[in-house]
């Protein structure tokens, strides 16, 4: 496949806010489709019911929100509203069931929210435990997951096997290995994996069926590698903050243009959260538990009871000779706003340069922060430091 | 300007005084005193757990209040927004650290010793996780997470009591047997789990007592005083005990003498509303608020800011016979730990049960534990009962976000909705 036309299949995705992808799969297998809200739930068990995992990561700035804000008060972030507005306007209705993974508030009580709007939907609240002893939080996780198994079997009708979980667990694995090349492709030589490309190919895998989403990423390292791409001047920065709500592709365009390339980030993070492949023999349970609380990605909403706040961010700014971080959070989110001072003490205390600014899915107002970045990418190519 | 009236004192509001005054003196010489100093929250607190071990237990949520109280919690804000905190996020964690910037001096003016733990318990909401990582950050202590799940499916399943009761025997106790010195005593713990259960019991009888007409209690601005002793340092303790007996006097007199509820300025004369109250408090303008309903003869009949600590009118009770599981199910069973269709069933089951003529949501800019969803909570409340809802909107601390005229407005409109409902 030619880089255009991955690219453009991309965007598709992106833009298709009627999930009209799922609908054209559902139909073609007859299978169920089951939504979750991010940061991560082990898309394995979806898939080995026979399900497709379909991410909701709100709406962007591609949605006028008519109903979703009579839920929500302005002084909550955007995506719960963007998600409800989805909802509620019938563009979800070709999920069979949601999911809500523990990661705040506010996806917490929407959980509760859709059952009241979607009685006859299958809704799950999906507990991840904050405590990483195998003993204890291992052993809760694990009853987690196998209700939820469990639950998933009912819904599509298929028997709750073993082997067919360890077979989505190596699909998967076969996609984190290509997501992983597309980091590290993009880390090394920036100019060849184009933000906005590297950001919409990641979005993708929220919609297609994995072996389908590690196909096309294959296709595109092959192309972006054979395709000859002018080198830029930019600075080397990691971007986080973005787990949850997501900037609007424009923004992410933007800062690209402003003179930073992005060597890592949190976006999709659900897709690369277990940073390991999973085993794929023994208990396919207990594989799943184990990558969770042994190789799971620290981030806000995740307990860190050992490694100190900001170590492995400065072990990642360190790895991939970034020169700069960029903290972005998405307005009125406790959880990446409360984080954020932490991860910038310990940053401060190495000398590695950061900026921050907030935004929300449908910020319209985007060369503010494009000045910002801009001035922070010449600060740190004059100076080398912000 | 009139001095701000002063709370008619009744023998209850004498003890809560003394027992609050006396447990700041302790917390201000705890080190002279050897006694360890274990910080952590109202939701799912192990109180009773720390007084097995001897120590004293902080709500820095309790602090953050009274800060807000005493009208200086918006100058702590802004410390900790100097700090690099955002001016979105839950104030009450703010607060809090400005007040550690500022030299931690706590709300009767006397300087909090610094925690030898922090009892991170997980319940029912997740800003409490940060706070505490930013609090650990600043003291350096040893931390515990107690990860309390959610009821997600609108209950507490025996693997989730497993789940936390495994937690409190294998992380908590030993954490809390080290850093006291002292070996973990069942029965010690057993006899203030007993203690608890009778105060509760008479907390659920002035709860009850609202049920009456006149309502002899206010169960939200009243309510924030009766659940001071109950959700804050003294569940499990004789001296909480001796409180609810004596509040409970106090009410059932009320009650024969077909007395209203006290307010700041004497016992209200006409019950005109009676309203059940979804949300917190605004602490820093509190007064403010309660004259507007007073002054209308609304009366709060019940509320669920005053079952964040534990939901004792739903039947639960803390259970000698099954100790480490009952602090589970406790940590599990507050408000704000239930899903949205639960908050619902509850509020609705409280319009009924207190023949109450409407509710009022107080939306709090802070907490998105408590806001997000309030929109569909009204909705659905309406729809559900009949009954009229109100909404307005401020903030448990930050006075920035209490508009007076505005709110005014809003609840004069409400009252007339409901008399208007009455008449029809
Ligand atoms: S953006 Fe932040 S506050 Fe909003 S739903 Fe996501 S994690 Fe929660
Ligand atoms: S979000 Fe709400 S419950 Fe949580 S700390 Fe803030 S005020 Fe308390």
């Amino acid at each position: 496949m030619e880089l255009n036309d991955i690219v453009r299949r991309c965007e598709d995705l992106y833009h298709d806010l009627d999930l009209t992808s799922v609908k054209e799969w559902k139909r073609r297998t007859g299978g169920k489709a089951v939504g979750f809200l991010p940061i991560y739930v082990p898309r394995e068990t979806v898939h080995a019911a026979g399900a497709l995992p379909v991410g909701i990561m709100g709406a962007g700035d591609d949605l006028e929100i008519i109903r979703g804000d009579a839920f929500y008060q302005s002084y909550i972030c955007h995506i719960p509203r963007s998600t409800v507005e989805l909802g509620l306007s019938g563009r979800l209705d070709c999920l069979d069931g949601f999911l809500f993974p523990a990661i705040c508030d506010v996806i917490r009580n929407l959980s509760g929210m859709w059952k009241i709007l979607f009685p006859d939907k299958y809704v799950r609240y999906l507990d991840v435990p904050q405590n990483f002893d195998e003993r204890l939080g291992g052993v809760f996780y694990r009853q987690e997951l196998a209700a939820l198994f469990q639950d998933l079997c009912a819904l599509t009708g298929r028997p709750a096997s073993d082997e067919a979980l360890r077979r989505s667990i190596e699909a998967y694995n076969e996609n984190r290995r290509a997501i992983a090349e597309l980091y590290r492709l993009r880390a090394e030589e920036p100019h060849r994996v184009p933000t906005y490309e590297h950001y919409l190919l990641m979005r993708a895998s929220n919609v297609l069926e994995v072996t389908e989403h590690t196909a096309l990423v294959d296709a595109y390292l092959a192309a972006a590698r054979r395709e000859n791409r002018p080198w830029r001047d930019n600075i080397r920065v990691i971007l986080t903050g973005v787990f949850c709500e997501q900037p609007p592709l424009g923004l992410i365009r933007a800062l690209e243009q402003s003179g930073c390339s992005i060597v890592d980030d949190d976006w999709v993070l659900g897709a690369r959260y277990l940073r390991e492949p999973v085993a794929a023999e023994g208990d396919p349970l207990d594989a799943l538990v184990t990558s969770y609380l042994r190789r799971g990605t620290p981030t806000a909403t995740r307990y860190i009871d050992e490694d100190a706040k900001g170590e492995d961010l400065i072990r990642r700014v360190r790895t991939l000779r970034a020169e700069g971080v960029i903290f972005a959070s998405p307005s009125f989110c406790d959880p990446a706003l409360l984080e954020a001072p932490m991860l910038q003490r310990a940053l401060g205390a190495e000398k590695i340069p950061y900026t921050a600014f907030k935004f929300s899915e449908n910020s319209g107002q985007l060369q503010v922060i494009k000045e910002q970045t801009g001035a922070f990418a010449d600060s740190i190519k004059l100076w080398g430091a912000a | 300007m009139n001095p701000t009236p002063a709370v008619r004192k009744e023998r209850s509001m004498e003890l809560q005084k003394a027992m609050m005054g006396e447990h700041f003196k302790n917390l201000a010489r705890a080190k002279d005193l050897g006694k360890k100093v274990v910080y952590t929250f109202v939701p799912g607190n192990l109180n009773e757990l720390i007084w097995t071990f001897g120590m004293l237990p902080v709500h820095p949520e309790v602090n953050a209040l009274q800060i807000g109280l005493r009208k200086k919690s918006g100058d702590y804000i802004l410390e900790a927004e100097k700090h690099g905190h955002s001016e979105d996020v839950c104030a009450y964690v703010k607060c809090d650290l400005g007040m550690l910037k500022r030299g931690n001096i706590g709300p009767t003016g006397e300087k909090l010793p610094e925690p030898d733990l922090l009892l991170l318990s997980y319940t029912g909401c997740f800003t409490f996780m940060k706070w505490f990582e930013l609090l650990r950050e600043e003291y350096r202590c040893p931390i515990v997470m107690l990860h309390v799940p959610y009821q997600g499916d609108g209950r507490i399943t025996p693997d989730m009591t497993a789940y936390v009761a495994r937690q409190i025997s294998e992380k908590v106790l030993p954490l809390m047997e080290k850093i006291s010195g002292r070996a973990y005593d069942p029965d010690a713990l057993r006899e203030h789990l007993a203690s608890s259960a009778r105060a509760e019991r008479d907390l659920v009888a002035v709860w009850e007592s609202a049920r009456n007409r006149p309502s002899p209690i206010d169960a939200y601005f009243g309510g924030v005083y009766y659940v001071g002793p109950v959700f804050s340092a003294f569940r499990g303790l004789p001296a909480c005990e001796v409180f609810y007996e004596t509040l409970r006097q106090e009410v059932e007199e009320r009650v024969r003498n077909h007395e209203g509820p006290i307010t700041p300025e004497g016992p209200l004369k006409e019950e005109r509303f009676r309203l059940i109250v979804e949300g917190p408090p605004c602490w820093p303008n509190f007064r403010d608020l309660w004259k507007m309903f007073y002054e209308e003869g609304a009366v709060a009949v019940s509320s669920s800011y005053t079952k964040v600590g534990g939901l004792y009118d739903a039947g639960f009770r803390h259970d000698p016979d099954r100790p480490l599981e009952s602090l589970a199910d406790y940590c599990m069973g507050c408000y704000t730990n239930l899903n949205l269709p639960s908050r619902i069933q509850y509020l609705e089951r409280c319009l009924r049960e207190y023949d109450a003529d409407g509710f009022l949501i107080n939306s709090i800019k802070s907490c998105n534990s408590f806001s997000a969803g309030q929109l569909l909570i009204l909705q659905e409340l309406e729809k559900r009962t009949g009954k009229p809802g109100g909404f307005i909107e401020s903030d448990l601390v930050d006075p920035r976000y209490f508009s007076a005229a505005n709110i005014k407005n809003r609840l004069e409109s409400y009252f007339q909705m409901i008399k208007a409902k009455r008449s029809a």
